[in-house]
């Protein structure tokens, strides 16, 4: 059972063969015998999870059951919950309780879900190895001296580990579908304005999206379904999204698992020096198996490929620096002891409550916005953005769907690129694209290399979500990669046999 | 490319220790040399983006629709007073 699926589980509940308050007991066992190990989770209430897993089995009693009634999905610390801290892994905000539930979370609580723990991240979603968190490093179930990836590390580690079934992540420059790839699961970035981000701490307003990770496909889609949909709150938010867009629709689409006929194309600007030559073979193997299934390989390039990285950490910073102004110490967060002024009261609490990634990223920007040179870097990085964006819709009039690898590397040892930032950037080349175009992009296991997960990437138009599943979710049917489980972490009830 | 990391972290209102600015300088120097290969990429006459998919605004009515949350709002503040935000003292 602890590594079932989302709709494994639900049918389970739905047959009267287990309850809400079993499944959540489960998993809060194996919470308390894996996270010490782990620390995928930075906040657990146990008696809280509990009450709301009793409340979820009473309204299934009394009025049947929502789209994810009993439900367990952990949530990462960036969502402000009204219950219990929202800290988004920073000392800024050490202790800081939310006084609103982000909208997607109202969205799962009225869904019946049951909402478990804030999990680990890197300070404000700033890192792609989960080290840059004030709340300790997180660890890859498959090897633990390895990074799980980041920024949503410790939502990728609760799914891999089966420390819950589901979580929710964010991902700004493939901060859901880069831990996917390199803990072995899947992950969803939904198309820009699919999902609201009120709530949701900002990092870079123009790129940040919320979305699941799961074991499955069908899993993926079943909370995207549920989170999705416009928000008066969020003005980014999309009312009139065209296409498939309902539960049924993007359900349905998983039972189909069809891809034939499917024009896959493979950008061979993703296939290049610095990629893992063990991580190309079983991305490869992968699309030779799509092709079996009956899609058509197209070669495809996207010229601007090689600009990305260098557009987003003009745009991501800029964005994180005007965002993280907030943090002024007065209305919340950090405030240093004994100010002097209020210039002394902002820059020493900002500097005490700041970690070196987060201020690393708040100088690029302020740099790059300040006078003299913002045509020179932001203006000039929004006009490569267009270029980039270009290129995919020119690539679309060609093909259905884009498939590249995740990540051009499995899971790296911990601590080993902490000492080199651009390095550390460089990891994200595969993701960032994504975003700056605002499309939806998947992330779902398709192999080992060096004892450690590999992933595959599935970047559709925007708003085609039901293309995205239909393709993963027939390439899943026929693979067992997404079956695969931790062994150090397998046992049924967290090490008691 | 030489950067005055003071001044940046100045107007980023951050107070740096001398070890931080020394290790921060070469850091961002490094990236923004590495961002820097933009200015080779021929830009002339892209409109640089603003929204991913130009989505017009959507409009609503201006009613007031989430009250007065003063106490819950003040509860996570560091200082306040009297439903005011306390501050160092600004006016001579």
């Amino acid at each position: 059972m602890p590594f079932s699926s989302l709709s494994h589980i639900q049918e389970r509940l739905n047959n009267a063969e287990t309850t809400a308050v079993e499944v959540a007991q489960l998993y809060l066992n194996r919470i308390a015998a894996y996270n010490d190990t782990l620390n995928a989770f930075v906040h657990i209430d146990s008696a809280h999870v509990l009450a709301q897993a009793e409340a979820s089995d009473k309204y299934r009693a009394e009025h049947g059951a929502r789209a994810l009634e009993g439900l367990p999905i952990a949530i990462k610390d960036i969502f402000c919950t009204q219950h219990g801290p929202t800290q988004c892994c920073s000392n800024i905000l050490k202790d800081f309780h939310a006084p609103y539930d982000a909208h997607v979370i109202t969205k799962l609580k009225e869904a019946g879900a049951v909402l478990v723990g804030k999990t680990n991240m890197d300070e404000f979603a700033m890192g792609s190895s989960n080290e840059t968190s004030a709340f300790g490093l997180c660890r890859n179930p498959w090897n633990t001296d390895c990074i799980p990836g980041g920024s949503s590390g410790g939502s990728a580690v609760a799914v891999a580990a089966a420390l819950t079934p589901a979580a929710l992540g964010t991902d700004t420059g493939g901060s859901i579908r880069q831990p996917a790839s390199l803990t072995g699961i899947t992950g969803l970035k939904p198309t820009y304005g699919r999902v609201s981000r009120r709530g949701i701490i900002a990092f870079a307003s123009s790129l940040d999206q919320a979305g699941p990770m799961t074991r499955t496909v069908k899993d993926a889609a079943m909370i995207t379904a549920a989170i999705a949909g416009h928000d008066s709150g969020d003005a980014t938010s999309v009312a009139d999204a065209p296409g498939p867009q309902s539960q049924a629709d993007w359900l349905a689409v998983c039972d189909q698992k069809d891809m034939k006929g499917m024009r896959i194309g493979v950008p061979k600007e993703y296939f290049v020096e610095g990629m893992d030559a063990d991580v190309r073979v079983q991305v490869e193997a992968a699309l030779k198996q799509c092709e079996a299934l009956g899609a058509e390989l197209v070669d495809i390039s996207l010229p601007n490929t090689n600009l990305a990285v260098a557009a987003y950490y003009v745009i991501a910073p800029s964005e994180a620096s005007a965002n993280l102004s907030r943090y002024d110490a007065v209305r919340f967060g950090h405030r240093c002891d004994n100010p002097e002024d209020l210039l002394d009261m902002y820059t020493r609490s900002r500097d005490e409550g700041f970690g070196s990634e987060v201020k690393r990223r708040i100088l690029t920007g302020a740099f790059a916005l300040s006078s003299g040179y913002y045509d020179a870097y932001y203006l000039k990085a929004q006009q490569v953005r267009t270029m980039i964006q270009q290129d995919f819709l020119t690539a679309f009039e060609s093909v259905d769907i884009i498939a590249t690898p995740t990540s051009p590397i499995t899971a790296f040892k911990l601590g080993e690129k902490t000492d080199d930032p651009l390095t550390m950037y460089l990891s994200d080349i595969y993701t960032i694209a994504v975003n700056l175009a605002g499309l939806p992009g998947l992330s779902q296991p398709c192999g080992f290399a060096h004892d450690l997960p590999v992933g595959l990437q599935w970047i559709a138009p925007a708003w085609r979500e039901d293309v995205l599943l239909g393709a993963a979710s027939a390439y899943e049917a026929t693979s067992h990669w997404y079956n695969k489980t931790p062994q150090a972490f397998d046992q049924p009830s967290g090490g008691e046999t | 490319m030489d950067i005055d990391v003071q001044k940046v972290a100045m107007l980023a209102r951050i107070r740096l220790t001398d070890d931080e600015a020394t290790e921060l300088g070469p850091q961002l120097s490094e990236i923004l040399g590495y961002v820097d290969q933009l200015a080779a990429v021929n830009t002339d006459g892209i409109v640089p983006t603003a929204h991913p998919h130009d989505a017009a605004m959507p409009l609503r009515a201006n009613i007031v629709t989430n009250g007065n949350h003063r106490d819950a709002l003040q509860a996570v503040a560091p200082k306040t007073e009297a439903g005011l935000y306390v501050v160092p003292k600004v006016i001579e």
